[in-house]
């Protein structure tokens, strides 16, 4: 692995990302849309009901974790996805560019596009909501660092599908994480899911990212080995992940589709 | 003593049964040397070089570039060459010197801005430095996807039609430059192109390719002795005629 071939292609990111508005609104205006479209619905809620008042935190925070995974595994795809339409892939793998360079570069924009995302989201829920993210304390580094685990690795497989199927797979980059937010337990604990889909749940590793938030806002404690298992399958999702990808890439490869797509 | 740079032995792709792009192509480019890769459409040239570049895989045979295969070797061998094509373009919303500048970093070069300027000056768009590379003209392009080819000094160049949108007076320009550094630096080019005047001018040695075989290959005044034609251009479609009668008469 070369870091300058890393450093390059970030640079390159950096320079579309700075020049494309709409690239730019994906970090820093939908998440924030989204923070405030939950926020006041549950300034509503709370009027109209009596619904405890951790609801508000719970869905807050909710919303904030789920727009770092949410940003992590888009990038990676997005910025595959720039290669293609820009028609630049076969110049940048007809030079000395390595397949782990190239993903090592779209892991590091998944973590500096969620950093950002982070500060704008608990930033703005200070502000509007007196809601104060990083009250849940130091295990919030570990919740981001699932997070962000998982976010990779549904990058990485989305990646892949588009990679092998081409054009029409494309819109997977933004419809994946809503694929999963259902068992992700964002919203709401496993325990309200139908008793045959909890076990699925119980296999996303966000899932115990989310109870584990609900757990601190609402009781201050948190149950560490929900972490464990949530790292555990983080990692064994990255292998995975980087796998399929790399047996996808050789397809592409097998098939002229990297030619195809990148010209 | 001539030193193989490109050594490809029975190349084959076959996309699937009913599509083979290449059935059996075996050449060797020497060191310095401009090489024509030359063919009717859906020949199979776009296909070899980008089995050249690792790119795309082959389904048999090899490819050996300064002595090493390009499945095994391929970030060692690509650190040495470089590409362009009409057809592959820089990230349309980067300036100039942006996309550049990026490209340089890739290859690692050391001067990039001394380099980046040369090569700016060279191909005679130093006045677009500044430039949205998506606003620029396909000629433009072309030569700006040529500073590109030309960053890291490569010692084996692999072109696909580099000058297809290029005026006249530019592409004689680029044909000199390409001869200027085969004399001073013995840069080997593999080039395709559907211009007869490039290929004639260029190319000291010619492989004629059609259905993904090698159908001739030698000097142009050999092809034009051998196939009877007072051009290139009429030796193209000689060979190009003939075989598509045969195709069509199911030969
Ligand atoms: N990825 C692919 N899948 C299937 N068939 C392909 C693929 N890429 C190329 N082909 C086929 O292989 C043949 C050779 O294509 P190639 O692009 O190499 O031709 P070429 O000699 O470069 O032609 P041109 O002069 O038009 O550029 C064509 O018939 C093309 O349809
Ligand atoms: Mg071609």
């Amino acid at each position: 692995m070369n870091l300058r071939t890393v450093r390059a292609l970030l640079l390159k990111y950096a320079f579309i990302c700075s020049r494309n508005t709409f690239r730019a609104m994906d970090v820093f205006f939908w998440p924030l849309m989204d923070l405030l479209v939950w926020g006041f619905l549950t300034l509503y809620l709370l009027k109209v009901s009596s619904a405890v008042p951790t609801l508000i935190t719970f869905l807050i925070g909710a919303v904030i974790m789920w727009n770092i995974l949410y940003r992590a595994q888009q990038v990676i795809s997005v910025s595959f996805l720039d290669d293609v339409w820009n028609r630049n892939l076969l110049n940048i793998f007809a030079g000395p560019v390595r397949l782990s360079e190239y993903v090592a570069a779209t892991y590091v924009t998944g973590i500096l596009q969620s950093l950002i995302v982070l500060a704008i989201l608990s930033s703005a829920a200070a502000l509007f909501y007196s809601f104060n993210i990083f009250e849940i304390g130091l295990v919030f580094g570990a919740f981001f660092v699932n997070l962000l685990l998982m976010g990779w690795s549904l990058g990485l497989l989305t990646t892949g599908v588009i990679v092998r199927f081409g054009p029409p797979a494309e819109a997977l980059a933004w419809a994946v994480p809503f694929l999963i937010q259902p068992v992700s337990a964002v919203f709401y604990p496993v325990s309200v899911l139908p008793p045959f889909i909890q076990p699925i749940a119980k296999l996303v590793p966000a899932s115990y990212v989310f109870e584990g938030m609900r757990q601190i806002l609402e009781h201050k404690t948190y149950d560490p080995n929900g972490l464990l298992i949530s790292f555990a399958l983080n990692v064994v999702y990255m292998l995975i992940a980087a796998f399929v990808f790399r047996h996808f890439f050789e397809e592409a490869r097998n098939k002229g589709l990297l030619a195809k797509y990148g010209s | 003593m001539f030193e193989n740079i490109v050594e490809v032995r029975n190349l084959r792709k076959e996309f699937a049964a009913d599509a083979v792009a290449v059935k059996d192509i075996s050449f060797c480019v020497n060191k310095g040397e401009i090489f024509g890769l030359l063919g009717p459409n859906g020949a199979g040239k776009t296909t070899t070089i980008h089995m050249m570049l690792g790119l795309t895989r082959p389904s048999s045979g090899s490819i050996k570039i300064f002595g090493k295969d390009i499945e095994k070797d391929r970030v060692e061998i690509l650190q040495r060459c470089n590409f362009a094509s009409a057809y592959v373009y820089l990230p349309w919303n980067l300036k100039v010197w942006e996309n550049l500048f990026i490209f340089s970093e890739i290859y690692g070069i050391k001067n990039r801005k001394e380099k980046i300027e040369y090569l700016l000056e060279l191909f005679e768009i130093e006045n677009l430095r500044n430039k949205i590379t998506g606003t620029l003209s396909a000629g433009e392009q072309t030569r700006l996807n040529l500073c590109k080819a030309f960053l890291n000094d490569p010692e084996l160049l692999l072109l696909d039609e580099p000058t297809a949108s290029l005026d006249p007076d530019l592409a004689d320009k680029v044909r000199k430059i390409l001869k200027q550094l085969q004399k001073e630096r013995s840069i080997t080019v593999i080039n395709t192109s559907h211009n007869m005047l490039d290929v004639s001018e260029l190319c000291e040695r010619i492989l004629f390719v059609q259905h993904g075989n090698v159908i001739a290959e030698g000097r142009a005044e050999e092809l034009m002795a051998k196939f009877g034609g007072a051009s290139l251009e009429e030796v193209f479609i000689t060979i190009a005629r003939s075989s598509r009668l045969e195709g069509a008469l199911g030969k």
